[in-house]
């Protein structure tokens, strides 16, 4: 077929391609074929995992929800400065403030960690295969190509590392803030010595990798059920009221037997880091729960979507 | 009707298919195709909505599984070799899809490091190259939600675009735009062509691609009903003549000699016959005035594509079901 129309002359320049030799006299602009062999001798997994950074940190969402998390530290400590003297009552560590700028970050993980975390971490881990179906995305993300496993392990990643992101904001936020309005000083731990300053953030950061820990199993499920939709409020919601229900359920005294296997019964689990010396053991079975959890919910997720037809 | 099968050596398709099925639940959305799309064709892939070009585009590039029959692409059995083919394909499946939040720019840069094979150095030149090739350089840094349906669909060719590829497979890649558009993505489909890549692009309008297609493929209710060249289509189509004369006996009786069945039709003085190809209109006309017909006009009729088309797709808006 070569019957030009009328005004292919004139279109055809912006829309010329580059000829064979044209293409090696401007490498940048349209690699030649012998790049192409170059780049495909050597795969770059991970160039993915960063756009997917990139994408989870670039969404105005992701702010917004980081900084409803920020506002938990400084509306503690800000309540707590305004009404010193009354420290009757409250969650853990509360009256402990007022002696100590250091424990805001303690009670605002205390505070998030029931409702506001899963919640945030529920968003962002039911949107992440949902979400990209929703938008259709997921299809051009597919053939470009990328493998199925690697999409839901660079989803996931991107899920984790939001909860690393939430956890360190709160901590810092919360030292920040301790800083700015209460004394600072040595911090009398809970087996009664005290520590410095330094030693304490060490601490602090080993509690932020605690409770990030803690959110992998919801993480998980989150994922699972972002694979069964292509309505991401629905997986979110899911994810939301599974981290619920499993608290709830560890209430319940009847169903004592179960609680050591819900993917929550841990979450509150890390007052053993305030001791001295620190107690690795709940660090350690948290550890284990939440990797089983992972490795279900991973593996349902995987079983669920390497086989999938992509219809959306 | 043309011979679905059509004979050429496996090493020089750029697609095959045998038996292709896709059955979900009852419906048989794509029944048993037998594709061959020769390397450096454009190939026009068409049928009306609903009869099975997506759900076969989806199974070419792995993103559903056929229930039956084998594939392959650039000669190799997909989707097993799905990591090697993919990155020499560039798609526009079902319509383009974007981030919205993100700029035009960004999703393709997103877009292109999913892809492994991709050169992170070269990225931003390609992403610059192909924005420009389908005229959207100025747009780049608009988030993608403000895009016209128009700059979406040439944002999705972008896509397909980002780096060199041996095959191109284009979804409805006119859909959404204005004529002039229309044009622009028949020449780039040109200007891609001339430079040996292979595309298979589907449409439901025959008019929009039927002037760069080399070769074509029918599709109706999940069968793929006639393939082959444009020139083999072509003359498969049935043509018919048409003789308006006051001698109708003697005109059928001519007509009868010439090997057609003349029936009478449309009015008092209309004879029609179908036209095999081996007899020529002139030939006809030459026989008529032979015989003393009076004629008062005689035209061939059928032959082009469009009628092929709608001869074997049926008229008009029934929906396969």
């Amino acid at each position: 077929m070569s019957q030009p129309e009328p005004a292919a002359a004139p279109q055809s320049e912006p829309a010329a391609a580059p000829q064979p030799d044209a293409a090696t006299a401007q490498p940048s602009a349209a690699p030649t074929h012998d790049v192409r062999e170059f780049a495909r001798r050597r795969p770059r997994p991970f160039a993915l995992l960063g756009s997917e950074l990139a994408l989870v940190f670039r969404r105005r969402r992701t702010w917004a929800m980081l900084g409803a998390l920020a506002l938990v530290p400084i509306l503690i400590a800000v309540a707590v400065r305004l009404t010193t003297g009354d420290d009757s009552g409250g969650p853990a560590f509360l009256g402990d403030i007022t002696n100590n700028g250091l424990f805001v970050s303690f009670t605002a993980l205390t505070v998030s960690i029931p409702l506001f975390l899963p919640l945030t971490v529920g968003v962002v881990a039911g949107d992440t295969v949902a979400g990209e179906a929703s938008h259709g995305t997921i299809r051009y993300l597919l053939v470009a190509p990328t493998g199925r496993v690697r999409f839901i392990l660079v989803k996931y990643a991107g899920a984790v590392a939001f909860c690393l992101a939430a956890t360190l904001l709160i901590v810092l936020v919360g030292a920040a803030i301790g800083a700015l309005l209460f004394p600072i000083g040595p911090v009398t731990l809970l087996s009664g010595t005290q520590v410095d300053g330094w030693s304490y953030a060490g601490r602090a950061l080993l509690l932020a990798l605690y409770v990030t820990l803690s959110m992998l199993g919801l993480s998980a499920i989150g994922l699972f059920a972002s694979t069964l939709t292509t309505v991401p409020v629905g997986a979110m919601a899911a994810t939301v009221v599974l981290a619920g229900a499993s608290q709830v359920l560890d209430q319940l005294p009847q169903l004592d037997w179960l609680h050591p296997f819900l993917f929550s019964h841990q979450w509150l689990g890390f007052g053993d880091l305030l001791r001295d010396p620190i107690a690795f053991d709940s660090f350690g079975s948290n550890a284990v729960l939440q990797l089983g959890y992972v490795v279900v919910f991973g593996a349902l997720a995987y079983s669920r979507f390497a086989s999938k037809d992509i219809l959306s | 009707m043309v011979d679905p099968a059509v004979p050429a050596a496996a090493a020089d398709l750029a697609i095959r298919t045998t038996g292709l099925q896709k059955v979900f639940r009852k419906q048989r959305a794509v029944d048993g195709i037998d594709l061959a799309v020769p390397r450096g064709a454009v190939f026009g892939f068409l049928g009306p909505n609903g009869s099975g070009k997506t759900t076969t585009i989806r199974m070419l590039l792995g993103l559903s599984s056929a229930t039956g029959g084998t594939i392959e692409v650039l000669g190799e059995p997909m989707p097993k070799a799905l990591h090697d083919v993919l990155p020499q394909v560039g798609a526009l499946v079902e319509g383009p899809a974007f981030y919205p939040y993100l700029s035009g720019r960004a999703n393709l840069l997103r877009f292109d490091a999913a892809d492994p094979t991709s050169d992170p150095r070269s990225r931003k030149a390609r992403v610059a190259n192909a924005l420009d090739r389908v005229g959207l350089g100025h747009a780049a840094d608009k988030k993608a939600h403000a895009y016209s349906l128009g700059m979406k669909q040439r944002l999705g060719l972008a896509n397909a675009l980002l780096s060199p590829r041996d095959l191109l497979v284009l979804d409805e890649p006119t859909n959404g735009l204005d004529p002039q558009g229309t044009r622009e993505v028949r020449n780039l489909i040109r200007s891609l062509a001339d430079d040996g890549t292979t595309v298979f692009v589907s449409s439901h309008l025959l008019a929009e691609i039927e002037q760069v297609c080399t070769h074509a493929g029918v599709m109706r209710t999940g069968k793929l009903v006639a393939q082959g060249t444009l020139e083999d289509l072509r003359s498969a189509g049935a043509r018919t003549v048409t003789v308006r004369t006051p001698d109708l006996g003697q005109a059928g009786s001519v007509l009868t000699r010439l090997g057609l069945t003349p029936r009478q039709d449309g009015g008092a003085d209309v004879l029609v016959a179908d036209l095999p190809h081996e007899v020529l209109p002139e030939t006809i006309t030459a026989e008529l005035v032979r015989a003393d017909v009076r004629v008062r006009g005689l035209t061939v009729g059928g032959g082009t594509l469009e009628d092929l088309f709608v001869a074997l797709t049926g008229e008009g808006f029934d929906v396969a079901a």
